[in-house]
């Protein structure tokens, strides 16, 4: 399958969208060239800020932005985002600024940087603020088409961006819409959740299980905040065994918003991939990486093999 | 500069001393607030609220009003009484202050208060939100002003020089900021907590034209906010030499008064002696 990058894709897609939106403005802690934003720099420079390694002073600007009527678009690491949560808290979400937060390079896909530039829990942090919308995109296609989504979505998001390249998974007919998951492939056994570059490796896992007989849905959960609970609820009802995949902590983040689902209405069996409370270590390949902290796509298939046989005890 | 008569003056020194005691009084009912830091600003927050901003009570939107933020949100309970005093909510409103299903909350809330432009309360990110906001009259062809009230205190954080390299950067002479420099922090004298000596250096290495003020002096006041206007290319800061709890002999000058409110008997000292030492000089 064709492999594309997603921030390269955010990157071009926010140069594309600022052409249609004159509201649109870019605040970046100088990382322009790495999260992509140089595109809609070129095109328009009067909305484009650099601030310069002033994390919680670009979260501030960008709510003075919007205060101003602009939509501001703030980049930067989604690991420097928790520098400026007080700011976050504060100034985007208690003061309900319409701020676009984009952690980019986001889980372990900075993996040569090492576990000072990993991020295990940002999306705990975010999701746990009240007004704080949290999106995630699996593909370049899904990443293109969050960008006015998430512009046009009145209020403060939080979307994440991975620094690497994914297999696409999206046709160019796919409708984002937030709050709103995608299922990728139907089953009956067992529903894998997944988000970010853990939803490829969920439909390749989803395909090794049905040789054995396992059938899986694949479900695309972009948004985690609101989480799509009906769709959880009723994969639950229907398979009785879901599985969360996350380039991120077990604790708090698409997991643990699953969890909060099902035992609000439906308890099913859960098993949680994703980094298990611990740091991680710096790597010369993120694929690699990301299989040694147990979110390979055999432990994928070994989590839903193992939640298919515990919903039958 | 426009020379501003003493009758002008006057009557903001007036506004000022009354809105002391509005605050006083607010934060004596409500057994909670901060009063040193509240009547320290009362002759800044008159003259911006009641002479320099172009703003409007019917209007608390309005896109082209000028914005103040009071980015030492501590000093609210003197914010609302201006803003109610201006005709942005009825007066009564203020025995309201911190009652839930109120709209005056414990620091400033743009959602919830008429006038008040940026919820504050927790230090040093008035001056970059406010960059914020020039950046975006800019880009939308806007022309108000900013201005942003910042305590000393607050002048120790770090997103506070982040916000002013901001501004410096881009130049933002719509930007002016004003210190309350009363020397006193909740913990003690500023000098001892952290020393931010000089803090007029420390501006002028930043860039921002400055200008240095007694800010209890309200021709002073007026004086320094027009000069503020006046200066291009470069944002301004004001420094307000203070009074911390000001007009009121046992709280002047003590971390004490920073954040408790007066039992019955300092109350009732505190109001006569605003009222007997009205109008001052």
């Amino acid at each position: 399958m064709k492999k594309m990058s997603i921030r390269k894709a955010y990157g071009q897609a926010l140069a594309d969208y600022g052409a249609e939106n004159p509201d649109v403005a870019v605040v970046v802690a100088d990382v322009s060239s790495s999260v992509q934003t140089g595109f809609f720099a070129e095109k328009f420079p009067e909305r484009f800020f650099n601030v310069g390694i002033t994390e919680q002073a670009m979260v501030d600007v960008a709510a003075g932005l919007a205060l101003g009527g602009m939509i501001p678009f703030a980049n930067t690491f989604a690991v420097l985002f928790l520098r400026a949560a007080e700011q976050i808290r504060t100034c985007v979400a208690y003061a309900n600024t319409n701020v676009k937060l984009v952690g980019s390079y986001s889980g372990l896909s900075n993996f040569k940087d090492g576990p000072t530039h990993h991020v295990e829990c940002d999306i705990a942090v975010m999701r746990s603020m009240p007004n704080m919308t949290v999106v995630e995109v699996a593909d370049a296609v899904e990443a293109r088409k969050m960008v006015p989504a998430v512009a046009e979505h009145e209020g403060p998001v939080y979307l994440r961006v991975s620094r690497t390249e994914v297999p696409v998974l999206f046709d160019e007919g796919y409708e984002v819409k937030i709050g709103k998951a995608a299922v990728l492939r139907d089953g009956s056994d067992v529903a894998l959740i997944a988000s970010g570059v853990m939803v490829s490796r969920c439909l390749e896992a989803a395909e090794k299980l049905a040789k054995e007989g396992i059938d899986a849905y694949v479900v695309d959960m972009s948004t985690i905040k609101p989480l799509d609970a009906e769709l959880v609820w009723k994969l639950a009802a229907e398979t009785g065994a879901l599985v969360t995949a996350e380039d991120h902590s077990i604790i708090g983040g698409l997991g643990g918003a699953v969890a909060e689902a099902l035992g609000a209405k439906c308890p099913a069996v859960l098993e949680r991939i994703g980094v298990r409370d611990t740091f991680t270590e710096t790597s010369l390949n993120y694929e690699e990486l990301l299989d040694h902290y147990g979110m390979s796509i055999k432990d994928i298939v070994e989590a839903a093999q193992r939640a298919v046989k515990r919903k039958d005890q | 500069m426009t020379y501003h008569p003493e009758r002008l003056v006057r009557e903001l020194d007036e506004i000022a001393q009354e809105l002391r005691l509005d605050a006083l009084g607010m934060i004596y009912r409500r057994k909670a607030g901060h009063p040193g830091g509240s009547l320290s600003a009362s002759e800044i927050i008159t003259a911006l609220i009641f002479h320099q901003l172009r703003i409007d009570p019917k209007r608390p939107d309005w896109e082209e009003r000028d914005r103040f933020i009071l980015s030492k949100g501590h000093a609210c309970s003197l914010l609302y009484a201006a803003l109610a005093r201006r005709g942005f909510f009825p007066r009564e409103e203020l025995q309201t202050w911190g009652h839930i299903g109120g709209r005056l909350q414990g620091h400033p809330d743009r959602l919830k208060t008429p006038g008040v432009d940026m919820t504050t309360g927790m230090e040093g990110h008035g001056i970059a939100v406010g960059a914020g906001l020039c950046l975006a009259a800019r880009i939308k062809n806007l022309s108000y002003d900013v201005y942003v009230l910042v305590g000393d205190g607050e002048c120790q954080c770090g997103v506070l020089w982040e916000g002013a390299m901001i501004a410096s950067k881009y130049r933002l002479s719509e930007l002016t900021v004003i210190v309350d420099h009363n020397h006193v922090q909740l913990d003690g004298p500023v000098h001892e907590i952290l020393p931010l000596d000089s803090l007029v250096d420390k501006w002028k290495a930043f860039n921002f034209a400055t200008i240095e003020i007694d800010g209890n002096n309200m021709r002073e006041v007026l004086d320094a906010l027009d000069m503020a206007k006046e200066i291009r290319n470069k944002p301004t800061a004001i420094i307000a030499h203070t009074t911390k709890g000001r007009g009121v002999s046992f709280m002047e000058n003590k971390a004490a008064w920073h954040g408790r409110p007066p039992n019955d008997e300092e109350f009732a000292q505190a109001v006569s002696e605003l009222r007997r030492r009205f109008p001052k000089q």
